[in-house]
């Protein structure tokens, strides 16, 4: 870092560090495609259903325009160094999330939809807002790490407030949102995500020599000593204990895999991936073998065609039976290689959430083949921005929080994407910036918040090294 | 730490394939199937989503289609005299499906037919809505309507089935009681599902919704005793309408005691084969039938269609004339008693096969699928199914059936001006014939020029007449009558 040979012209070693472009200017390009292309998606949706532009065109696309404006300018002061690509994508994202939202309101089927458009637009400002409050409070991400066991508690809590009497609501058979009198239902476990970040690298950063030099070998691995199996061993309890108490297959794997990933990039020991995947591998089959809600779920993935005619039937064997999962994968097959057209499918056929967990059905119907796949390239994009953050950061603790959050987005994508369209059985989960609802979007907003901070930090300059104080001229005394 | 970034991000990258793998999957190798898993919604979404193409008669469309609120299914079928139609259209319900010509030609009427696939394309690309094609049919609103109009001042159930002898179009086909397929067209959980129920042959005696001209088999009686005539000249037993028959009386069947009872004190020791046709002799035909055996008989049936399902393109039952008989049942078979059942559509096709000189022609409906824009897509010719008897045989049999017209059993189908020729039967049937009779009537008619422009079969089957009343003479000739009038006129 420093130069003690040279002149004191601000030369430093770390190349990659010397005038990095900021690449602002790259990203307010980007962001300009990232509102034009949702605004003609929404045109073209008024014109498909109504025959004629729809008169809240003008309103959406500014609102769009302001969030991105609002971003980038935050972004341009606060964290000139961040990663181009981010906010963009996450507008894009966010952008053809409502459009789409915005046409299922439009059916006649799904009439209680009737004005989620607005709310998820408002939904996005409040967004949008914690990102900007991030930007702006949070000046250095290391600074969270004071906050390690804060967070945990804080996780500990948000998990467990859906589960307290008359705050959690049952949706479906899921617990895992809670009412709050007059604003309608939070999904906590959004937020907990972060906070459970924060926590495993504060944790982690601290504890991963132990965790990787003080082990036995054993069958070419490297296995932990029993005391330093406690931490994995409370998570996977928390998991296992989220998944009985709030049947939430999908937020449990979502925390479990998470720490996993970290645990992993923190120790470097592959050994953990072996045992986090056996300790997974065996919760879920045991809570799945006394648990009729996941049984379902199961059955439903194995033969959703069966589920559909149960349901058709009436079939009531105390298990409620679904439909959903056959007409999405109809959905899906009705749309084939280029979709229907915006507005021109019967994506509402889906019922109850079709505009939140089933989001990606009604892009597959519409969008076909083509448009899932650039949605699906979209999100890869953001966990590959993620991960390069990670890769860049300089500090353990940025490095495993970005790659906590990048791993958990990349996961929550896969179970979610995944399960819609019977890759995996069904988890309840929400699409990141695309589906219906307030936590998801406002606490992604957040996330995206975090991985700008880290990567400005990684790509800022180098601070100029401290002056030599040999080349120091010499200091002058002057009588006064 | 950089190493297990890079794996992690590798993870992440795979997570991402997998998920475009499967999109790819399902949305490329089996988009097809699930798009037209018939329990997918958008199936009949599709439907129901523009205009139905029309079906045709003499020119007008006797369907619709008229627009509905309140529902994904934005059209609604309409139908133009619907009961009397049902047996040709069937009918498309958005609750119930369709049936019959609207299900066979679904595609047509549509629009999604491969055959439009080009047309289709065009259009898409052009911005037009998509349309339907029309199925152009052969019937004829005239004699339709007089076969509707006579079964139903008749009353009870029965069916009309006319046929252009020379092609084998099908002029009129109706079956009483019927239904409105408008009724149930929608897919209200009230008014239609209502309407249906009460259709339903578990809700309904009168079994509406069955197609008596095809799906329903009856004992023709005598009227079978035409196919037993062309049997006895085919196989040489006979030669001519004037040779006396080897017809003792009273003729005891063979291996019983029992006679063969005629109706009646009728003239039919030893009658010449046109005596015993004018007069209706069982014991001549019996005898025919038993001489000639079994496997003849048979052989004669099956060149007239028996034992096969006509697809007109709307299947019909196969009629049926039993194998391995001995010879008194054989005798009972021949004079269309014992087991042997015919569907109308099958007796209007001997008819037919007499009158047009001893060829058989397929019976079809369908004369031609139209494009949305009136262009032809497909034409059907008239096709030879078989040659039931020689052409000098179908001659001799004409003649025989002309007396029966003229100064026999069939007096009440004469049309002035018109060379007509028919067979009366009256079909006992149940327990101990316990049950009403069918009366049956099957004619042609032969024009100065010496062509027959149609052929019909009549069965009515009256519940509330009295037993000795019924003969196929009195009940069913006369619907006969008016339907080949309608056929004449509507060519003059």
């Amino acid at each position: 870092m420093s130069s003690t040979t040279n002149p004191p012209t601000h030369h430093t070693s770390t190349i990659g560090a010397i005038g990095t472009p900021s690449r602002r200017n790259t990203e307010l390009a980007l962001l300009a495609f990232a509102v034009v292309i949702p605004v003609f998606a929404y045109a073209n949706v008024g014109l498909a259903i109504n025959d004629k532009v729809p008169p809240g065109l003008l309103s959406y696309g500014l609102g769009l325009g302001l969030l991105a404006g609002v971003g980038h300018l935050v972004v341009r002061k606060f964290a000139p160094y961040a990663d181009p690509l981010m906010l963009p994508l996450a507008t894009l994202l966010n952008g053809l999330g409502l459009v789409v939202i915005w046409r299922l309101d439009q059916s006649k089927k799904l009439n209680n939809y009737a004005d989620a458009a607005p709310r998820q637009l408002l939904y996005s400002a409040m967004g949008v807002a914690l990102l900007v409050a991030v930007l702006i409070f949070l000046k250095d991400h290391r600074v969270l790490q004071r906050y390690t066991y804060i967070s945990m508690a804080g996780a500990l809590f948000l998990l467990v407030l859906p589960l307290v009497p008359g705050l959690g609501a049952n949706i479906y058979g899921a617990k895992i949102w809670i009412k709050i009198p007059g604003l309608g239902t939070l999904q906590p476990g959004e937020f907990a995500k972060i906070a459970l970040a924060v926590f495993f690298a504060g944790y982690l950063m601290v504890k991963r020599d132990a965790l990787a030099l003080a082990s036995r070998r054993f069958m070419g691995l490297y296995l932990p000593r029993g005391r330093d199996l406690g931490p994995i061993l409370v998570v996977w309890v928390i998991s296992i204990l989220i998944l009985i108490f709030e049947t939430d297959l999908g937020t449990s794997l979502l925390f479990f895999g998470m720490f996993i990933i970290m645990l992993y990039v923190a120790t470097e020991r592959t050994s953990w991936i072996v045992f986090g995947l056996l300790m997974s591998a065996v919760g879920a089959v045991g809570v799945a073998s006394f648990e009729p809600h996941i049984q379902t779920r199961v059955q439903a993935w194995l033969d959703p065609m069966r589920e559909y005619q149960l349901s058709r039937a009436g079939t009531n064997d105390g298990i409620l039976h679904s439909e959903q999962a056959m007409q999405a994968l109809w959905a899906f097959g009705s749309g084939g290689t280029l979709g229907t057209g915006l507005g021109q499918g019967n994506s509402d056929l889906i019922g109850f959430a079709a505009n939140s967990d089933f989001i990606l059905a009604t892009f597959g119907e519409e969008l076909g083949l083509a448009g899932v796949m650039a949605i699906l390239l979209l999100y890869g994009l953001i966990v590959e921005r993620g991960v390069r953050t990670a890769l860049a950061a300089r500090d353990p603790f940025g490095k495993l929080l970005a790659i906590g959050l990048s791993g958990a987005f990349a996961l929550q994508v896969f179970v979610v994407a995944g399960g819609v369209m019977g890759l995996i059985p069904l988890t309840g989960m929400t699409l990141p910036f695309v589906a219906y609802g307030g936590s998801s979007v406002i606490a992604n907003w957040a996330l995206i918040g975090i991985l700008l901070r880290i990567s400005d930090t990684a790509r800022r300059p180098a601070p100029a090294p401290a002056p030599s104080p040999d080349a120091e001229m010499t200091q002058v005394v002057r009588p006064s | 730490m950089n190493k297990p970034l890079r794996r992690i991000a590798l993870f992440c990258g795979l997570l991402v394939l997998a998920l475009l793998v499967r999109d790819n999957w399902i949305q490329y190798v089996q988009a097809d199937e699930l798009k037209s898993d018939k329990d997918n919604r958008r199936v009949i979404i599709e439907r129901y989503a523009t205009p139905r193409g029309d079906i045709i008669v003499d020119g007008k469309p006797i369907t619709g289609s008229k627009e509905t609120a309140g529902s994904d299914f934005k059209y609604k079928r309409t139908y133009t005299n619907g009961p009397m139609w049902a047996p040709v259209t069937g009918y498309a319900s958005q609750a119930f499906g369709a049936n019959q010509l609207e299900n066979i030609e679904d595609g047509i009427l549509t629009g999604n037919d491969d055959q439009l696939f080009f047309r289709n394309t065009l259009d898409m690309l052009t911005g037009k809505e998509k349309e339907g094609g029309n199925v152009v049919t052969t019937l004829n609103g005239a004699a339709q309507k007089a076969a509707y109009n006579g079964l139903e001042k008749q009353g009870g159930k029965g069916a009309v089935v006319a046929l252009d002898p020379a092609t084998g179009a099908i002029l009129a086909l109706a079956s009483y009681p019927s239904y409105d397929p408008s009724s149930f067209a929608g897919n209200s959980t009230t008014t239609d599902t209502e309407a249906w129920q009460k259709l339903q042959k578990a809700n309904n005696d009168e079994d509406p919704m069955l197609n008596r001209a095809l799906r329903e088999t009856y004992p023709p009686g005598s009227t079978f005793k035409v196919v037993t005539a062309a049997a006895a000249l085919e196989n040489g037993l006979y030669t001519g309408a004037g040779q006396q028959t080897d017809s003792p009386l009273p003729w005891i069947m063979p291996g019983t005691t029992t006679p063969l009872k005629n109706e009646g004190n009728i003239p039919c020791k030893n009658a010449t084969l046109r005596e015993a046709l004018r007069v209706s002799c069982n014991s001549v035909f019996g005898k025919i039938g038993a001489d000639l055996g079994n496997d003849k008989m048979l052989a004669e049936a099956k060149k007239f269609g028996f034992g096969e399902e006509q697809f007109t393109p709307i299947r019909s039952s196969a009629s049926v004339f039993s194998d391995n008989m001995n010879p008194s049942q054989t005798a009972l078979s021949s004079i269309g008693q014992f087991n042997t059942a015919a569907t109308p559509l099958q007796m209007a096709m001997v008819a037919s096969a007499v009158a047009n000189d001893g060829t058989l022609m397929k019976p079809y409906m369908v004369d031609e699928l139209q494009a949305p824009s009136l262009d032809p897509i497909e034409k059907t010719d008239p096709e030879k199914l078989s040659q039931p008897l020689s052409s000098k045989n179908a001659q001799i049999l004409q003649s025989m059936m002309e007396t029966v017209v003229k100064d026999g059993t069939g007096k009440n189908a004469q049309i002035d001006g018109v060379t007509v020729g028919g067979k009366t039967g009256t079909a006992q049937h149940g327990v101990d014939n316990s049950e009403k009779p069918y009366a049956w009537f099957l004619s042609y008619a032969k024009l100065a020029d010496g062509s027959s422009p149609v052929a019909v079969a009549v069965v009515v089957e009256d519940d509330s007449a009295v037993r000795d009343d019924i003969s196929g003479g009195g009940l069913a000739a006369p619907i006969a009558k008016s339907v080949m009038e309608a056929v004449i006129n509507s060519k003059q």
